[in-house]
This record gives structure tokens, sequence and C-alpha cells, in this order.
């Protein structure tokens, strides 16, 4: 008896008229929960009703508590003949059963009927008392925190990341029983609404008892999906990072606006009660020798495949054809060939219960769903990993079914267990293939890490992607330092401006051919010359210039087919896509000059006769990376004039292009090292002194010059200039194909001026964010009339279906300009034959222009206020690098010159800077040893940290306090809470001082009058304005005032505009929060954190 | 190839004024793009026409959405469907409520009936606004006569409230409800020169003196309660006008009061022989009216008779506006040094409107 729920219905408003002859509403409220009801008294005759009722108590389970959301129905009694149902409100009551979270909910709710959307309001008061409980055993998982939010959430530490959660639940779906031929579309809507919130909230439950399991507190990145598999059943699954989180105390939350600093975890690891002692990532360990040879001998076609990417490809193909056996032949087992690890066969994975222990799992699956890290956590990135398979869907046996609750409530729930295999069993071997392709990279874990379906009648592809990466153990664990020292290419800790770059693998083995340079930025390890991540950019990355959202498209038609065969077809399909994606992606990345792509999401949607691709990126120029080769075209028959003609044409438009683009985006990448050998040897600077020299020829250039400093290393001379010069990427053009491609990829239009956009949490290059945000969901159908379409024809109405849209989102936002389109996701799907689907969600964020310069020096602070050691970093080159587009970057400033320095882990080295007493003299030893040449350098005589840049921002602070003056404009005065919304794990210019729970909604909406609402697009429009309402004013009862981590899971509509009826569905979730406006003060000391750390490090000045 | 669907929704709903004033004006769809275009979005965000026709019809469908909140002010600042900020809010309002002169005059002291909004077509092709456009200002008349209808209190005060308008709209709103409620006649030829300004002031004349609110004063709580006290104009005041009748029965005070207002005017004006000649005619017309004012039907002739039975006289002997003050002033006053007349309280309350009404309505 561990839990009390208490309920009070309060009031309405706004009711529907339900009796015509006095236009009044008799109105009283049903209230249950599990299987008690309490009803109020009618009041009658009114449209705005006061209940005022009673408390209604349910003494229930932790268990339920967790499982059941309250369910309020609204009716219309009626003497004579049934009463009518007016609408109804659930209400999960989860975030009451964190201590930390919420307390009371208490607020107006709308009442949703799935037939006539919201019909008033009711104002609904709901407490929780949760006795203790000390059974060992328990079901429930109550107090485990979850969040949507890809990272630690601000105000939280991590003291210990455990690892991968996932689950998943099953069952019938009530639209396909039997019994609805018999019930109305109410209460089939209503079935699946209520089985759905129980499902996901058994879901929840089940993953926070392996949280606990695992000794940990908290789910992070939590993100839960729903398979609508038809006949076959309802599929619920999520997974998640399993966290031991700490709150902040309150000084030094201040610290976590900007991006979560939290501490190094060796000393402060709380470590968890029961397996604490537990390896986390255990022999999982890569050696870092040899990956399974498959990978590096797969047959890599050398011309073009390019290298980060390349493992999967193949690899998918091998594996998704097998997968397409084994679902075909499901008893025979494991027949796939590429794949490794596949001991865990089907049987395994299928009888897995809770008993399994959570460190099996977690060894099992190094993954993280976060997609950003504390400093110095993600030690190096491999590349993006990604595996798919096609199944062909049966019903669904789930073994655990037995001993769910869920059965409970689904009294046709008779299903007979025929089949062993189980969605798990398939993810698990999906899962299986991202780890070895992670391995093949050299790399132990994954991170980034989501998984999707998409499914057209029987046919089912399943997704996985994230990116291959080797984190910090000390963030594991305590005290397993020793493991990453087994690995002397780990040994030296990299600057983390660009240590993520380093690769992980053996550059003698490498698992695909890629042009390895020298870090362009420590000169000490290795780089690819690109590098594709699912994850965001890390806040201490060295970033030149502006980042922009790049995508890909593509169609492919399939022939109709059922079954096997159907599936066949597409499994064949899918490397083709997953190449020519990928080369678009190449393609436009290179084009803007660019050489690195973050939150790389690919999605491939099936159709009965075609299929999507869709991959989004948001580009950068990374410092450490080489810059990239130009594109060069080549035509097949060289002799022929006139053709040659065409392609100079083609090779200056898209040279121009590259010309334009790097202007646009500030991509000013120093370019001394490829041009000048001589340059580029001073980077290996030494103390001594000199007269100043001559190969410094202007200001301008030699604020370029100091981004690159280094230790000095002797591999230096091992370094291949050549790579700077490298032979551009060529495009052949030998068929009309090949004349697409390069003509979609000229058409793709940038942002007008005064926006950018992205699909990552921040944009790299704009930090000055004021407070003006507007978060959106778009959602437009494409008809495809021409039935013979090809499918270049059908690329062509694809990318422009993606690029209106893109066009229409910056002309609704102009007037918020400058701003940035930010965590722009797209979700394509193809609902029906010859239709379209595109469902956009994102937020437009207003930034300073003025600012950009104060900033920028802003933003650095993390980088160096973080660390506690003593390193030297680099902060500022990046700032040196986008001011060089300023005119303001001169260097008249010289003798205030900052120099920001910091102390980061592990070795000593000395201070550099400090015996530098002005810039002056730095610029002359720069000059010196320029002309000197390459000198070795001792150990001692270290990386100089200095920026042009820093001396315009030597006095952030004034101009930071007028911002938060300005932000602070109130938007208050409505009787009804304002609520914000946004995708993003932060608001601009606020602080988040409490997480309130997890919202995770899902809603159905029916309509037998299309045509009356407007047509499918006024039935759209009006069921997502009212999802949003029904957020907002959850997050209102809950106490809080915005929504951050916010996303649309799914958005499945259907249509049929002949009967005049269409439903939809749609899936959100998201962050409660009550976030605070930064005052005054707050802004000063937190502007964020720069007031503390800059102050340090003007120390080290003169 | 066509589009299906296409919808965008922020969480704070966005409104581009510019689109909501052609909504409001009852453009279509195409013909709003057709004005946007012209009006140079297009150069706005590199926008192509697709854009903007996308944009428009997106907004057109929030602003239907939004409609049935309009309909009653107060619900859309408690609503929950649309995050709307209250300045927004306010903005949204003001303008679903305001209108245009040209119709209002047209339809000003009509009866606000099924019959009359049948006749919107003629109105529309008449004075060039939209019928969408009528039927939606010729609706927002009949629900706020109808909702002030039932209340009771202070009109302006209870529109303002109930409709969350600016002052000088619920003034206007309530001169509307008054004029519908009390069915002046305005549409005859004679009066077509006179705009709906000029009504909405005599109407505010009528109501701050002439009702039965007026007489209770905001102070006197019992009164305030009374229904329709500042529609209906004051029975017992109207009884007493008959009163003033004796100004032109008696004679004698009839030949006074014109030598009081003819020595003072004299000298002073250059109509001075005009104003003497016409004196008796004048107050005629003026105390006919007042005492005529008991019979509904001479009560909607007010504004007909104030022109026929003094305006067009003094402009057809070429009085200024100045020479009309003047000559008023006196008439009014002069009444005061009559010792037989005992009427002087009703003769102000009843002079002080007509004389306001009429400097207003003095003009071509």
């Amino acid at each position: 008896m561990p839990g009390k729920l208490k309920a009070k219905i309060v009031a309405g408003r706004h009711l529907p008229v339900m009796d015509r002859a006095s236009d009044l509403t008799d109105a009283f409220v049903e209230v249950k929960f599990g299987n008690t009801t309490f009803k109020t008294d009618v009041y009658p005759k009114s449209l705005n009703p006061q209940w005022n009722s009673e408390w209604f108590k349910f003494e229930v389970d932790d268990e339920d508590l967790q499982d059941e959301p309250l369910q309020i129905t609204v009716l219309d009694h009626d003497t004579y003949s049934a009463n009518d149902a007016i609408g109804k409100v659930y209400i999960d009551i989860d975030p009451l059963l964190c201590t930390e979270a919420a307390s009371v909910i208490s607020g107006w709710f709308p009442i949703y009927d799935t037939i006539h959307g919201i019909r008033g309001e009711i104002n609904v008061l709901v407490k929780v008392e949760l006795f203790n409980d000390l059974n060992r055993f328990r079901q429930s998982s109550c107090g485990v925190k979850f969040f949507c939010t890809t990272s630690i959430p601000r105000g939280y530490r991590a003291a210990t990341v455990h690892g991968f959660v996932e689950e998943l639940v099953v069952n019938e779906d009530p639209e396909y029983q039997w019994i609805d031929r018999i019930r109305t579309p109410r209460a089939s809507n209503e079935a699946r609404q209520r089985l759905i919130s129980l499902m996901s909230g058994e879901l929840q439950r089940k993953i926070g008892l392996k949280v606990l399991e695992m000794g940990g507190n908290a789910v992070v990145g939590y993100l839960q999906c729903f398979d609508l598999e038809g006949e076959s059943g309802l599929v619920v699954r999520a997974i998640g990072t399993a966290c031991s989180l700490e709150k902040l105390s309150s000084g030094s939350i201040l610290n976590t606006h900007t991006h979560p600093n939290t501490a190094p975890a060796s000393n402060a690891c709380n470590s968890p009660s029961k397996d604490g002692k537990e390896p986390v990532f255990g022999e999982d360990l890569p050696s870092s020798s040899g990956p399974p040879t498959p990978f590096r001998a797969l047959p890599t076609s050398s011309s073009s495949p390019p290298p980060p990417f390349s493992p999967s490809k193949p690899c998918s193909r091998q594996s998704s054809s097998s997968d397409t056996d084994l679902s075909l032949t499901p008893k025979t087992g494991m027949g796939s060939g590429g794949s490794a690890g596949k001991e865990a066969g089907p049987l395994k994975t299928l009888l897995r219960q809770q008993t399994q222990t959570a460190l099996e799992q977690r060894q099992e699956f190094p993954f993280f769903t976060l997609t950003s890290f504390p400093s110095a956590f993600l030690l190096h990135v491999g590349g993006v990993v990604n595996a798919r398979s096609v199944k062909l869907l049966d019903r669904i046996h789930n073994p655990a079914l037995g001993n769910t609750r869920s059965y409970k409530l689904l009294d046709w729930n008779s299903v007979t267990a025929d089949e062993p295999e189980t969605r798990d069993a398939w993810w698990e071997e999906i899962r299986q293939e991202i780890k070895s392709h992670a391995k093949a990279l050299g790399c132990h874990a994954v991170v980034g890490y989501s998984e999707s379906t998409s499914i057209c009648e029987e046919v089912c592809i399943l997704s996985a992607s994230g990116t291959a990466a080797i984190l910090n153990h000390r963030y594991m664990r305590e005290g397993c330092l020793d493991i990453g020292s087994t690995d002397h290419r780990f040994e030296e800790p990299s600057p983390p401006t660009c240590g993520f770059c380093h690769i992980p693998y053996d550059e003698l083995n490498m698992p695909f051919p890629a042009q390895l340079t020298y870090c362009y930025h420590c000169r000490r390890q290795k780089v690819p010359d690109v590098l594709f991540t699912t994850i965001d950019l890390p806040a201490e990355a060295a970033v030149t210039g502006k980042g922009c959202h790049i995508q890909a498209r593509l169609c492919r038609l399939k022939k109709k087919a059922q079954g096997e065969v159907n599936a066949t077809a597409i499994s064949n399909l899918l490397p083709f896509m997953e190449y020519e994606l990928h080369t678009q992606l190449m393609n436009k990345l290179k084009l803007r000059s660019m050489n690195a792509l973050f939150g790389l999401r690919i999605q491939i949607s099936v159709g009965e006769n075609m299929l999507l691709g869709l991959a989004s990126a948001t580009g950068v120029y990374l410092t450490a990376l080489p810059a990239p080769g130009g594109i060069q075209i080549a035509g097949k028959t060289p002799g022929d004039p006139s053709n040659e003609q065409h392609i100079l044409t083609i090779q200056k438009r898209i040279n121009d292009a590259i010309a334009k683009n790097k202007e646009l985006y500030q991509i000013n990448p120093p370019k001394l090292f490829a041009l000048d050998p001589e340059v580029f040897c001073g980077t290996n600077m030494e103390l001594t002194e000199e007269g100043v020299g001559s190969p410094i020829p202007e200001p301008r250039q030699r604020s370029r010059l100091f981004r690159s400093h280094s230790e000095s290393s002797d591999e230096l001379s091992e370094l291949d200039l050549s790579h700077g010069k490298k032979d551009a990427f060529v495009l052949e053009i030998d068929d009309t194909d090949a004349v697409e491609d390069i003509h979609s990829l000229l058409t793709d239009a940038n942002p007008p001026i005064g926006f950018y956009s992205c699909n990552t949490e921040t944009m790299p290059g704009i930090y000055n964010w004021t407070s003006g945000i507007q978060m959106f969901t778009s959602v437009r159908i494409l008809r495809l009339s021409n039935t013979n379409l090809t499918n270049q024809g059908l690329n062509k109405i694809f990318t422009d279906l993606c690029e209106n849209l893109l066009k229409s989102f910056y002309f609704k936002l102009r007037s918020m300009v400058p701003c940035c389109l930010c965590h722009l996701n797209f979700t394509v799907a193809v609902p029906e034959e010859e239709l379209i689907q595109v469902a956009v969600t994102a937020v437009a964020m207003t930034f300073d222009k003025d600012q950009t310069q104060e900033k920028l020096a802003e933003k650095l602070i993390p980088k160096g206020g973080s660390d506690t050691d003593e390193q030297l970093q680099f902060p500022l080159e990046l700032c040196a690098d986008s001011s060089n587009s300023q005119p303001s970057s001169k260097i008249s400033g010289v003798p205030e010159s900052t120099n920001i320095s910091s102390r980061a882990a592990s070795v000593d080295y000395g201070s550099f800077a400090d015996r530098c007493s002005t810039w002056l003299e730095l610029l002359r030893l720069k000059a010196h040893t320029i002309r000197r040449g390459s000198v070795k350098t001792s150990r001692r005589t270290q990386s100089l940290a200095h920026s042009v840049s820093s001396l315009e921002h030597s006095s952030p602070l004034p101009e930071g306090r007028s911002r938060s003056l300005r932000s602070s404009r109130s938007f208050g005065g409505s009787s009804v809470t304002v609520v914000k919304m946004t995708p993003l794990s932060f608001l601009p210019g606020t602080r988040i001082i409490k997480y309130l729970g997890i919202i995770n909604m899902f809603f159905i909406r029916e309509t037998t009058s299309l045509r009356e609402e407007g047509g499918v697009s006024g039935f759209l429009h009006s069921f997502i304005a009212e999802v949003f309402a029904m957020v907002r004013a959850h997050v209102a009862a809950l106490g809080g005032n915005a929504v951050v981590s916010y996303s649309m899971q799914d958005c499945v509509l259907m249509e049929n505009p002949n009967k005049n009826q269409a439903q939809c569905l749609i899936n959100v979730s998201g962050d409660a929060v009550i976030c605070v406006r930064e005052s005054d003060q707050d802004s000063l000391a937190s502007t964020t954190t720069i007031g503390h750390s800059c102050s340090s490090t003007t120390d080290v000045t003169t | 190839m066509s589009v299906e669907l296409d919808v965008f929704v922020g969480n704070t709903t966005i409104m581009d004024e510019e689109v909501y004033q052609l909504w409001l004006d009852g453009y279509t769809v195409t013909d709003a793009v057709k004005v946007r275009m012209e009006g140079g979005v297009l150069d706005e965000c590199e926008a192509n026409a697709d854009v903007v026709l996308s944009d428009t019809m997106d907004q057109y469908r929030t602003f239907h959405m939004c409609e049935r909140l309009l309909h009653s002010p107060a619900k859309l600042a408690n609503q929950l469907l649309y995050q709307i900020t209250p300045h927004r809010q306010t903005i949204l309002i003001e303008r679903y409520y305001a209108f245009d002169d040209g119709f209002v005059r047209e339809v000003l002291g009509k009866k606000l009936s099924k019959g009359t909004k049948k006749d919107l077509d003629d109105i529309s092709a008449k004075t060039g606004v939209t019928l969408k456009s009528c039927r939606r200002q010729f609706d927002n008349f009949k629900r706020v006569f109808k909702v002030v209808e039932e209340l009771k209190g202070p009109l302006v005060e209870n529109i303002r409230h109930h409709f969350l308008l600016s002052d000088k709209l619920a003034k206007d709103y309530a001169a509307i409800v008054f004029f519908a409620n009390n069915r002046f006649e305005t549409g005859k030829r004679k009066l077509q020169y006179l705009t709906f300004q000029d009504f909405a002031f005599c109407a505010g004349q009528l109501i701050n003196n002439w009702t039965v609110g007026a007489v209770a004063g905001p102070d006197s709580f019992v009164d305030n309660m009374v229904e329709d006290m500042d529609v209906d104009l004051d029975k017992e005041f109207l009884q007493e006008l008959k009163e003033l009748k004796i100004l032109i029965t008696d004679k004698d005070l009839l030949d006074q009061h014109k030598s009081l207002v003819c020595t003072a005017l004299r000298g002073k004006t250059k109509t001075f022989n005009e104003m003497e000649a016409n004196f008796k005619n004048l107050s005629r017309g003026l105390v006919n009216i007042a005492a005529k004012l008991t019979n509904t039907k001479d009560v909607r002739d007010f504004f007909i008779d104030l022109v026929e039975k003094f305006i067009e006289p003094c402009r057809s002997d070429r009085w200024t506006a100045a020479d009309m003050k003047l000559y008023l002033t006196h008439y009014t006053n002069s009444v005061h040094i009559l010792d037989t007349f005992k009427h002087q309280i009703v003769w102000d309350r009843y002079m002080g409107v007509i004389k306001s009404c009429i400097f207003k309505m003095y003009h071509d």
C-alpha cells in the first residue's frame, strides 16, 4: 500500500452547449484511476460549472501509480437517455512520484475529445502521498528521473554514466480488434489512447527498474517511440542512458548555463551502492589492435566511397540481406555472415527477463543516447555507424505478456504464442551490428545513438545509428584510468578543442580508405579529412566560421510487391540509397567548403512504390581538420569541344558557389600550411628572442598565423603536406544522372540574409542569443498525380518540397531576423501511395548581430573555465579565425593582450604565456621561429594560448549587461501562463532552476466532417494547435513555464476525403521545467560563466 | 503533383498584421496574395509566389479558427488553444471590431435584423466594402447589440468590458447600439452629408444627457442597475419637454425672448437681419421638435427635423459656424432672463444637447 493519490475537481469553463433546448449543459465529472471511479455532483445548467468537489482518494500500489494515468471524464447528465461524454483529460502522475520534481498538479486542462477536439477546460488538483517501500523485489521504480534532454541536464552533474537502457512492450492494437467493428470511433480511439498511455507508463517503470539495478538514479536522453504495425500489433519501445546524477548546489548552478561543465568524476564519483564496482564496459574495451577483419576486407570501391561512413554501407548491405533471410525463416536462427557477435541468439533475448543483470546488458551495448557530453568525457570520435534491416511483420508474440500487467486491461487479449521471434531479438541484432561497426572503427562506445522504424504494410525497416567513439573512463567508474593507457595512442591527453577529431583507429589498419593528416590544431595526432557524426558539436571544439544545415534527399521507385519479394527488393535498394545520400552529403559539404557534419540523421522511409531517403546534418569547418578540396568536374568524352565548354561553365559555377559560401559562412581557414611549408614550420615555436621576422606580411594574416601553435613533437617531420593541396573531389559527368546531381547540388539555396539554420542544439559561430524564440511544427503532404515518374523526376519533386518548406519558414519568421533555425528536424513518410509527407519541428531563435564579438569570448569560457588542471589550451583560436572577417580585427590593442590560458588534465606543462609579457613579444617569437623553420622544442615549451580576438573581447561585461536588460522584457500580463517550448535543451537568456518531469503524450484525433473543418489542412492545423495547448496546460499545471527538448516523435495522418474522414495520431515528448530569466546579476556572474573565467585568465595577461 | 496538405503551427501563434487586415477586408486568398506581392513582399526573404500563397493560406486558416474566440473577446485572454501575447490579443480584437465609416453610415439607425442583412450585398456594391467584410461588421454590431441589450449599467462601460475595446471604439459601438435601438432615421437624402462621426458625437450627447442613466449619474447605485438605462431616452424628460411649448405659444414670451436675443446680437454679426427675421420660425422649429419627442416616430425623425427646421434655413441665409454659435448661445441663455418661464432646467438639458449637435452637424 505504498501510495495515496488524491484528486479534486474544482471547476470547468467554456464548456460546449450540450442541451440545444436551453443552450446550456448539466455537467458532472468521473474521476477514474485503475478500477476505481468517483463522480462529482451534477452542476446543472451552466457552461462554467463550479463543482468544488471533495478530495477523491485512491489507495494504490506505486507500480500502478507509474503505469496508470489519472483519467478524468466530463459528461453531460441526461435524465432520460445515456449521459453524453463531453471529453477527457488524462493526467500522467509520474512527475509527482519524484521528490525533486513537481509536488502538486493544479491548473486548467483542456477537455479533449477525439472527435471534437478541445471542448472547454477543467480545473483539477492532484496530489500524491508516497509511503516508503522497503521491499527489495519491488516492481516499481519511483524516484528515477527521466529526461528527454540528450545531455546532462543543467543544474545536475553526472557522477557516473552507467550506459544503455532499453525496453519494449508490445500489445495488440485496439483499432484492429474485432470489437472495433461494433464500437464507435470514439470508443476505439479512447481505448487506443488509454492503452498507449498504460504501455508507456509500464515501459518507463521497467526502464526505471533497470536503472535502479545498475545503481543509477536517472535516465537521460530518453527516447520513446511507437510502432503502429497494424494488424500485427502495437510496439512501444524506448532507449535511454542510465546515469547517476547529482544536483549541483545553487552556487555552482550558474556554471551550467552554457554547457554542462561538470567536474571530473574521479574524486566526486559516488559509487552506486550495489554494483558500482563493476566495470561498465568490461571486456568490451577494444585493445585497439584488430577490429574484426571483415570490415577492412570489404571491397570498397576505391573511387569515391567517402571514408567515415563506408564501413556501414557494405555491412548494412550484407546484414540487411541476411536479416531478410532471417525474417523469412525465423526459426533457423542466425545465418548472418557479416555481422559479429551473434552468439546471443534470439532465444536469449527472448527470455531476457529482469533477472538478467544490468551488467550483462551494459557489456552488450556500450551505447549512449546522449549527443553532448561533459567536457573531457568524449575523447575521440570514429565516425557514423549505422545499420538497417528489413523485416516482415508477423503477429506479435510477446512472451512477457503472461507476466506483465498490461494484459489485465485487455480482456480481448488471447494471442497465442506460436512464433518465438520478437521485436527484442530484431533490435538485438541491429545493436550487435552497430557494436561491431564501432569496433571496426577502433571504438569501444557508440554515442548519439538512436533507433527508428519505418513501416509500410507488412514490411518494416529497422534502423539504428550512432557515432563510434572512445570515452573517458573516469566517468564510467572509479579508478580505471589505466585501461585507457593500454593503448599508446591515448597516452597524451589531447586538447579538448581538437582531441575528439583524432582518429581512434589504427592508421596502419584503417577500417576504410581515408586520407589522414596530422591534426591542424595540435599537430600531434592524425585526423581524417572529413568527419561525420550524429552528436552535437562539442562545446569546446575549435570551429572556423559558421555552420549550416545540409540535407541530402533521395527518392527511389520500387515495384509494388508483397511479402518476401518486397522485403528483398527493399533491402537490395537500401545500400544504393545510403551510398547516394552519402555522396550527396559529401558534395554539399564540399560545396560549402566545410569538413565535418554533426547531428547527422539518415531516414529511409518505405512506401508501397517508393523509398524516400533524407539525410540531415549540420556542416561545420573544424579547424583541426584539413581544408576540403574543391569539386572538380570531369567529362567522359574529353575530346568534344562543346562538352568541354559545358564542363567549364559548370566548373566555374561550382567554384563560384564555393567561394560565395566561404564568404557567407565566414570560412577563412588558415591556408598557410598548405601553401607555404616555411610558414607551416613556424608553428613549432621555440622560446628564443630575435627580431621581428619578415614572413608575416600583413596584420590580417598575422592574426591567422596565431591560430596554429602546438607543442612540438618529433613526428612533425612526417607531416604530409600534400594533404593540404590534395586532389579535389572529382565528379564525373558521364550520364544524365550526374548532370542532375550537379544541378541539384547547385540549386540548393542558401538561407536568406539574416538567417542561419542547423539541426543541432546550437549553431556553431553564433553565441549571442537573445530571448526571442518561436518553436513551430510544419507539415506538408504532396500528392504525386503523375503516375509514370522517373527517379529523377521524383528527386526533383522531393528536393523542391524540402527546399520550399525551408523557404516558407524563412518567410514566416522574417520578422525575427537576425535569427537562426535550430534543431531543424525533418521527418519524411509515405503515408499512402503517391503521397509524400514531410513534418518539421524546429525553433527559431533570435540573436544579436552586434555582439557577435563579445559573445564569442563568452562562448569560449566553458572550455577554459571548466578544467581545473593545468594544460594550456587554444580556446580562442576560433575567435581569431572568425574575427578575420570582422573589420575590427586589427591588432592595435596590443598591450592589453589577453592570454587565455587554462589548465587541464594530467600533463605537467610549463606555462609559456606567462613568460611572454606582451603581445609584441609573442609576435616576435613567432616571427623568429617562422624564419628558422622547424625546430624541435622541449616538452616544457608548450602551447601558447593567445588570440587576437581576445583583445576586442577583453571587456565583455558591460555589453552583457545591456543585453540581458533588453532581454528582460516580460511577456506576461495574461491570465494564462505563458509556456515556451523548444526542441533544444535550454532557453536562451534563462536559467532552468527545476526539472518537473517528463512530458510524454499521445493523442488521436478523428473527424467525420473533414470539409467542415477546413479540409485536411484545417483538421491537422487545429489538431497540432490542440496538442501544443495540451502540452502547455500540463506543464503549467505542474508549475512549469517551459518545455525543453520537445519533440514530435510521430505524426501519422490518414485521410479519406471521399468519405469526408480523417484520422491523425501525434506523439510528443519533452521535459517540463521552470526557468527564470537571468537577473542582471546572474547574467553577469554567468554571462555565461564569463566573469569568473575571464578574470582568472586575465591574470595571465602581462 | 499537388500540395495535399500544408500547415505551419507556432507555439506562439504567428499573425501577420498585413494579412490580418486583408482577411478582415474580405479579400480571398488569391486576391490577398496578389495584393501582398504587389506590396513588395517578394523582396523580403527571397520569397516566391508559392511561399506567399502558402503563408497566406496558413494565416487565413489561423484567423478563421480564431474568429470564434473573437466573438467573445474575453475568452481570448483565458483560452488555452492559442498562445497569443496580450499585446497581440488587443490588436486582434480592436481590428476585428473596427468598421468602415462608409459601411456603418449605411446601416446606422436600421434595425439589426435578418432583413437588413439581406440588403448587405447592395450596401457592399454601394460602398465598395466586400460583402464578407460587410457581414463581419454587421454581425459585430448585432453581437454587441445583443449582449448589451441584456445588461444593466452604463452602455459604454459594458461594451468596453465585454468586448475589451478601446474607449474610442466602445463609444462608437455605443452610438451604433443607441441608433439601432431608437431607430433614428439617417438615410434620407438631406442627411447624406453627415458622417458617422457626426452622428456618433450626437449619440454621445444624447446618451450622456437625455437617457435615464444620464439623470442617475454614475454614483447612484440603485439607478445604475436599471436596464437599458443608456439606450432608452428618459421618458419623464420627454414629457417635460412639452412644457417648453409655452416659449412659442405664449406671444409675450416669444417677443420678449426675441428682443433679448436681438439686443445681444445686434452689431455682432453680418447676418443679423436674417436672424432677426427668422427668429420666430427657428424658435418654433426647435421647440416643436422638443414637444414632439414623446412620439417614437418623431424621435426617429429627430435628426431630419433638426436639419429641415433649423440647419437648412440658416444655411440658406449663409450663416457662418461662428454666427450659429453666437446665435444659439444667446438663444439659450436669454431664456434664463424670462421671469415667467419656469422650466429652466429642462430647457438647459434640452438645449445643451441641441446646441452641441447642431454645432457638429452644421457643415457642408
